[in-house]
């Protein structure tokens, strides 16, 4: 039988780099959106317990063992790379919908400020927070972990962001240059 | 000609450049303008109106006179760039604008003799005949006579970037108010943010002699920017001009990033900033504001403070013999400044007849100047005094006549400036701008120490609202001499046709006009500025306000404050659309909406059409098909007669969950969903709560209370927003979950009599559906969704997977499909199919169509209440008066266009007696005719009547008759085979 091949949304592209400023795509195996139906929050949190996570507060994320879920919305997370079965919510899989991209190194946060209308130094948007905010005219999650800025964003606009952040690297590139 | 040992600028660094053709050398650190100052270049522009040859007025960004053309490689430039902004690089070259054949012999210097013709109105007094000339003729030819410098007709290819930045304090300015303000909060921890428009920081300390602590005030600026720069709490913005106030503390800013330097690449040119500050302060200082008297726009004529910035900061002598002007007692600094560095001052001309006449040099007071002379560079000037008049020879004329606070940015919120009768100028009122204090000599203040003292004030207001505690630095010593001053706005001159005092340099402005402007009822300041074009130049009046409007004060027999001031508006000083729309070019318009199929689609040669954000294939080109139409025709054939693939991930795909999900959908949905069983599909058609259709498409039971419901392309967006609102507005506490899922899945249509043999190759199991039916099937082991619709009119299928595996599907549909004698077809083919069968899109539900018109009527369900019922049913969107939905099919072989309007045969073409109108049209190679959707006055009712097709626009004009809108397979037998 013939094995269809699975492609990555920004499959083809290498990883660009100016000095410790970096920008790569992350494959994430699983999403799935998970939307607690009426009067359920307490079935679901039961639920997440055996991840060692629980329903969020707006705009922060939380990571377990390698299980992250991030608020999207509201009444609304993500649960990314982990299987959740419950009748509690509303599961989708959102896993081929959305295109991971991580930014990491000194200045990353300046890059972002050029295309997020938002305050992102560490000390306002510290490690933890999360954000559902437009990157430019595209929408997006926005999360900062303890090392790097991580952003999804729609897979069909991926390669849009991925050139915008590329570009906003270089300027900023470019001007430490000086 | 430079001074030794003079300046800030660094002779080790010589720095060559072109102007006018001809190269310069200046010195790193130096403008344009003080470049050419320092190589005796005087004459460097021509006015925008007469031509009148013009030197260099200012030290800064409100020069009027000094407007170049920088030029880059390519033959790209950039006009009306002032001198006085631009630093010197290596390798700049810039020119002259609005001149020729060159700056010294310009022909439209003419404009200067016919000057009493041209005085405010003129225009509108003499091109008045004929009336269709003004257009054609007489624009054009002012246009020319009259401007500033020419675009390059390029596109700016350039780097441009926007960014954002946040503070606690944002400190405009910095000088020596801006400068504490930015070390008190500093200290203090608060954030903050010091913007100064200057390459260099300091403001006037760095043009000026004075002695802070008893040390020359550079000494300590440059201390206080050293621990300025050490803070990390502390952001310092050279080269950033705050252009804009803005609602809840927001500014707008202009960096110039990359203009001081050669162009290298990535390094953006500007950055347009907007700055979000939880308190600001104001510290921009003041602008010195010329004196109107006969022929003062002589190269040479100067302000006062840029000669000494000229002199101290870029150890520039603008001239031999420098006379000075004053109605204050600071300007008096510029002769001393000129005397101790050893240039000859020839006079000080004070119109204050009480002022001291003790300097080194000879001193008129109670004097003005009332004419000059030297038409490309002064030679004499005239000056009126107690004991007659004198001709002095001088090659420069430094020339104060007070100061107006930088008070701008303070207006941008509808705030008034206030009129401080001592200080002869405008202050900024207390609170214009909430959360922006002025400060120093922007609030008025005049003095250094004083300046020092209203910067800490104002940090520690801020400091306070912003909960912290004041860092208490302590202030150097400095000067608090009074500012004394007298008015004086303009010499009056005797009358005759060609004598002139000039108000506004850059626009050609001169109390003449203003008069005029009065003498003819322009007397309110706004009417005057809009009749004589004051103010309205890049400079955006920032010379020649105040003065003007104090002429018309005088002119209209009341006070300054009387009169007031027109209105200042954002930017503060121009601002490059490049940067505004920075990354705005081209494809960075708008994000780009890639299909999974995107590759392999653009692989076999097909076009790909925008459809929203979407690119979409629009055919597939085989070799040898001469045209669109050949490849179209073949694709639906395909279609028809085999199989063929479609993309069409583009529809919105809406997952719907819970226990009230039916019941949401028939709230939605004109027709009903509750009832729909498990495993089927129903068409559904969506109204706006006016009663006019949205949007139709299919929703799919995949489980009791799981739906997964389709939009069209065009309508994903507006649809998930309508239900969003209609959940949380109208059914807030129903058990309902919304998610879309259109990015999550590829899905292709395979549609044709062979479809179904198609499908079964890629299916783990044969696809057996009924026509509308949905099941969960395995598509070479990955687990997809298949869908019996069709959108084509042929037996049809829609087939989903995971968007992981989107492409590598297409591609082994393709080749299975060309096996069978099919293959891909693209957005063209799709819509000729569709209008075969009369299948509609946005071009039908335009947003003026009601479910009426569409003849879908009797889907809006009579058992149950939705969306738009109500609306719908009220009179005017249902009877024989409304346009409804009609086939049209021409009766000879002559080709439609949509957009096309109906008439009667026989009766008269025009707006009246319009029967409606083409909506889709397409070649059918299907039926070998042109194919027509429309809307048609009572249409359903005037089948087989002859319409006529008038296209006014692109000459069409044909008979048609009107027929059912489902021109194929109106039983549906195919669909459902």
């Amino acid at each position: 039988m013939p094995k269809l091949i699975a492609k990555t949304p920004l499959s083809g592209l290498w990883p660009v780099t100016h000095r410790d400023l970096s920008l790569s795509e992350v494959a994430l195996d699983r999403i799935t959106s998970v939307a607690p139906f009426r009067g359920q929050e307490k079935a679901l949190a039961k639920a997440l317990k055996p991840l060692g996570l629980a329903f969020l507060a707006p705009n922060s994320f939380a990571e377990k063992a390698g299980v992250r879920l991030v608020w999207t919305g509201r009444d609304q997370a993500f649960l990314i790379n982990a299987v959740l079965e419950t009748p509690a919510a509303a599961l989708t899989d959102q896993s081929d919908g959305w295109a991971c991209l991580r930014l990491e190194g000194a200045g990353a946060a300046d890059v972002l400020m050029r295309l997020y209308p938002l305050d992102l130094r560490a000390q306002v948007f510290a490690p933890g927070q999360a954000a559902r905010a437009g990157l430019n005219h595209m929408a997006s999650v926005l999360m900062r972990t303890e090392t790097a800025f991580e952003l999804l964003v729609f897979r069909s606009m991926a390669r849009t962001a991925w050139a915008e952040i590329a570009e906003a690297m270089q300027h900023v590139a470019a001007r430490r240059a000086l | 000609m430079r001074i030794a040992g003079k300046g800030l600028t660094d002779p080790s660094v010589p720095v060559g450049f072109r102007f006018d053709g001809r190269d310069y050398v200046g010195q790193a650190g130096d403008t344009l303008a003080s470049a050419l100052l320092a190589n005796g270049v005087k004459l460097v522009g021509r006015s925008f109106k007469y031509h009148r040859p013009r030197g260099v007025l200012t030290a800064g960004s409100e020069e009027p006179n000094a407007l170049v053309e920088v030029l880059e490689e390519g033959g790209q430039r950039t006009p009306n760039v002032r001198a006085t902004v631009q630093e010197l690089y290596p390798g700049l070259a810039a020119r002259s604008q609005n001149r020729f054949p060159t700056l010294g012999f310009d022909l439209l210097a003419l404009n200067d003799l016919a000057a009493p013709l041209l005085g405010a109105g003129f225009y509108y007094k003499t091109f008045m005949w004929p009336r269709h000339f003004w257009e054609g003729l007489y624009e054009p030819l002012i246009r020319r006579a009259a401007g500033l410098g020419s675009l390059s007709r390029q596109h700016d290819a350039a780097a441009y970037e926007k960014a954002y930045a946040f503070c606690d304090l944002l400190v405009i300015g910095a000088g020596p108010a801006g400068l504490v303000a930015a070390l008190e909060a500093g200290r203090a921890g608060a954030d903050v943010i010091l913007a100064d428009e200057d390459a260099r920081m300091g403001g006037r300390l760095l043009s000026e002699t004075l002695v802070l602590e008893g040390r020359p005030g550079m000494e300590w600026v440059t201390s206080v920017l050293a621990e300025l720069e050490s803070l990390p709490n502390v952001r310092l913005m050279p080269r950033t001009t705050v252009t804009g106030a803005y609602d809840h503390g927001t500014y707008g800013a202009l960096e110039r990033v990359g203009l001081h330097l050669a162009p290298r690449p990535y390094l953006p040119r500007e950055c347009f900033w907007r700055i979000v500050a939880k308190q600001a302060i104001l510290a921009a200082g003041a602008l010195e504001r010329p004196v109107a008297f006969e022929n003062n726009d002589r190269p040479g004529i100067m302000l006062a403070s840029a000669v000494r910035s000229y002199l101290n900061r870029y150890g520039v002598a603008p001239g031999r013999r420098v006379t000075v002007f004053t109605n204050n007692e600071e300007a008096r600094r510029t002769a001393r400044d000129l005397m101790a560095a050893g240039v000859p001052v020839a006079a000080i001309i004070d119109a204050r007849p009480h002022a001291s006449a003790v300097e080194d040099c000879p001193v008129y007071t109670g004097a003005t100047v009332i004419n000059t002379r030297g038409r490309k560079g002064l030679s004499h000037i005239t000056v009126r005094h107690g004991g007659g008049e004198a001709l002095i020879e001088t090659d420069c004329l430094a020339i104060s006549g007070g100061w107006n606070p930088t008070l701008h940015l303070t207006c941008h919120r509808n705030g008034r400036p206030l009129w401080n009768e001592a200080l002869a100028a405008f202050v900024p009122a207390p609170g214009a701008v909430p959360g922006l204090e002025p400060a120093g000599a922007a609030a008025g203040i005049m003095s250094t120490a004083a300046c020092l003292a209203s910067g800490q004030r104002a940090a520690r207001g801020a400091l306070e609202a912003l909960g912290r505690k004041p860092a208490a630095i302590r202030l150097p010593a400095a000067e608090d001499a009074p500012y004394v001053i007298q008015a004086l706005w303009q010499v009056p001159h005797a009358p005759g046709l060609w004598r002139r005092a000039w108000l506004d340099f850059a626009n050609d402005v001169t109390v003449k006009d203003v008069k005029l402007a009065a003498q003819e009822n322009f007397v309110s300041v706004e009417h005057m500025k809009r009749y004589t074009t004051q103010g309205m130049a890049p400079d955006q009046g920032k010379n020649s306000n105040v003065a003007a409007l104090a002429v018309l004060a005088d002119a209209t027999g009341r006070s300054v404050a009387e009169t007031g001031v027109t209105t200042f508006r954002p930017p503060y000083t121009p601002v490059s659309i490049a940067a505004m729309g920075a990354g705005g070019r081209g494809t960075g318009f708008a994000p780009q909406r890639f299909l999974t199929s995107h590759t392999a689609s653009v692989e076999r040669g097909a076009p790909m059409i925008e459809a929203g954000l979407w690119y979409r294939a629009g055919y597939f080109p085989r070799p040898g098909e001469a045209d669109w139409r050949t490849a179209c025709d073949r694709e639906v054939r395909m279609v028809r007669e085999r199989a063929g693939v479609c993309d069409v991930s583009t529809l919105g795909k809406i997952d719907i969950q819970g226990a009230d999900a039916g019941r949401f959908l028939d709230f939605v949905y004109a027709n009903t969903f509750s009832t729909l069983p498990v495993g089927r599909v129903r068409y559904g058609l969506m109204l706006r709560d006016d009663g006019h259709v949205m949007d139709d498409g299919t929703a799919a039971r995949l489980a009791d209370g799981h739906f997964v419901m389709t939009t069209t392309t065009a309508a994903a967006g507006q649809v998930m927003r309508h239900l969003d609102f209609v959940q949380q507005a109208f059914c807030a506490d129903w058990d309902l979950r919304l998610m879309s899922v259109t990015e999550a899945w590829a899905q292709f249509a395979v549609a044709g009599p062979r479809a179904r043999a198609l499908l079964a190759s890629v299916l783990d199991a044969p696809p057996d559906l009924p026509f509308m039916g949905c099941a969960p099937v395995l598509v070479h082991g990955v687990k997809g969704r298949l869908f019996r619709i069709s959108f084509s009119g042929e037996e049809g299928y829609e087939i989903a997977v995971p968007a992981r595996y989107g492409e590598a599907l297409f591609r082994d549909l393709l080749a299975r499909a060309e096996v069978l004698g099919g293959g891909p077809y693209g957005m063209e083919a799709l819509n000729v199919l569709r209008i075969e069968k009369g299948f509609l899109t946005h071009a039908e539900l335009h947003g003026r169509t009601t479910a009426f018109d569409l003849g879908l009527g009797r889907m809006i369900s009579a058992g149950k209440d939705c969306i738009g019922k109500a609306a719908s049913q009220r009179p005017g969107l249902t009877g024989p008066e409304r346009e409804q939905l009609v086939g049209l099919r021409p009766q000879t072989e002559a080709p439609l266009t949509a957009g096309a309007h109906l008439f009667v045969p026989g009766e008269e073409v025009g707006r009246a007696q319009d029967q409606g109108y083409t909506t889709s049209v397409c070649y059918s190679p299907t039926l070998g005719s042109w194919l027509a959707l429309g809307f048609l006055k009572n249409g359903r009712a005037r089948q087989g009547e002859v319409i006529r097709v008038v296209d006014h626009l692109r000459a069409v004009d044909v008979l048609c008759e009107v027929c059912d809108p489902v021109f194929y397979d109106r039983e549906g037998e195919k669909l459902r085979a």
